[in-house]
C-alpha cells in the first residue's frame, strides 16, 4: 500500500465530495484535554473513525476540542446536528460509541442512558 | 499517564489549541537502545518566557484554570523519574518545542503505547492541522507527513470514510 493509491479514493471520493463539503450533517466533539486522554478519549475517537470508515458515514465528522470543565465525566463528547439540540455524551468508551453511532448518528435516536446533558 | 503515546497526544492537544497549522513528532530510540526520545514542534502562537515557565509548575496552572493544565507537568516528571531531560522552548508568533527523554530500562518508563491510533485519531480529529510523523525505532523508520497525503487528494478532505480506511491499512503496514 502507497500513497500513491490515494489517486483511486480520489477519483472515487469526488463524487459525494460536493455533497459533503455543503456542511456535514452531523459534527461529533471529543474533548482531548489532559483528563479526556487519560480517561480513554483516544479509544472513542478511534471506534468513531472505525464506524465511520466502516458504515461509510460521508457526512459525519468529529474532532477533537481541550477540555470540557467535567474532569470527572471524561470522556465526553458532543453531538452536533442542524436544527436539533445538542446530546452531550458522559464517560463513553469504545463499546458504548458504537451505539451511539448505530442508535444515535444512524437512525436518530440518542442513547439517553449515556446522554448527561442535552442543551 | 499510562503510555507514552498519550502523553504525545496532550502535547498535540495543545498545539492546536495554540493554533498550530502544522505539528511535527519525532520518535527516536537511540541505537544503543539506551534512551527513547520524544520530540514535538508547532508552529502555533507560541508562549512568553514567564508562561513557558509557568506551564511546567502543576500549581500555577491548576489553580488558575489556564487552558494548559497539568500535562506538561506529567510529562516532565515522567522523563525527569525516568533518568531523561526535559525542555520546552517557546516564541510568542513562532511555535513551541518540547523535547523529553527517557532512560530505556528504567522500571517506571510507560509502554510508548498504541502509536497507530494514537497517530490515526491525531489526523482524522484535526483535519486542518498538518502533521508530520517521524518516528525510528530498532533501525526502522517510519515517516509519515500529512502534506503529502492531502496533495494526493485534491479536494476530498482527509476525514473522508474511504481514507480513513486507507490510512488505518497504511499505518497497520508500515508502522
Amino acid at each position: 500500500m502507497k500513497l500513491e493509491d490515494l489517486k483511486k479514493i480520489r477519483e472515487k471520493a469526488e463524487k459525494d465530495v460536493e455533497l459533503r463539503q455543503k456542511q456535514a450533517r452531523i459534527r461529533i466533539v471529543v474533548g482531548m484535554g489532559t483528563s479526556g486522554i487519560a480517561a480513554g478519549a483516544r479509544e472513542v475517537i478511534r471506534a468513531f473513525v472505525d464506524e465511520i470508515a466502516k458504515r461509510n458515514l460521508s457526512d459525519v465528522v468529529v474532532t477533537q476540542t481541550g477540555e470540557k470543565g467535567l474532569a470527572s465525566q471524561e470522556p465526553m463528547i458532543e453531538v452536533y446536528e442542524e436544527g436539533k439540540p445538542v446530546v452531550v455524551y458522559g464517560n463513553m468508551d469504545a463499546e458504548k460509541t458504537k451505539r451511539v453511532v448505530a442508535e444515535h448518528i444512524v437512525n436518530g435516536s440518542p442513547v439517553s442512558e449515556y446522554v448527561i446533558e442535552v442543551r | 499517564m499510562a503510555e507514552i503515546c498519550a502523553h504525545i497526544m496532550d502535547v498535540a492537544a495543545n498545539s492546536i489549541t495554540a493554533e498550530a497549522k502544522k505539528v511535527d513528532i519525532f520518535i527516536t530510540q537511540d541505537k544503543n537502545q539506551v534512551m527513547l526520545t520524544v520530540k514535538v514542534i508547532d508552529d502555533g502562537k507560541g508562549m512568553t518566557r514567564e508562561m513557558s515557565e509557568k506551564v511546567q509548575d502543576p500549581f500555577f496552572s491548576t489553580k488558575t484554570g489556564r487552558k494548559v493544565g497539568l500535562g506538561i507537568p506529567l510529562l516532565k516528571g515522567t522523563a525527569e523519574h525516568c533518568g531523561g531531560d526535559f525542555y520546552l522552548k517557546s516564541k510568542i508568533g513562532e511555535g513551541t518545542e518540547i523535547f523529553a527523554s527517557f532512560a530505556l530500562n528504567h522500571p517506571d518508563l510507560p509502554p510508548l503505547g498504541n502509536l497507530r491510533d494514537t497517530i490515526l485519531v491525531m489526523i482524522i480529529s484535526n483535519p486542518g492541522v498538518n502533521f508530520s510523523f517521524s518516528y525510528t525505532i530498532n533501525g526502522k523508520e517510519f515517516t509519515l507527513d500529512t502534506e503529502e497525503i492531502k496533495a494526493q487528494l485534491g479536494d476530498v478532505p482527509i476525514n473522508h470514510p474511504e481514507v480513513i480506511k486507507f490510512l488505518g491499512q497504511y499505518l497497520d503496514e508500515n508502522l
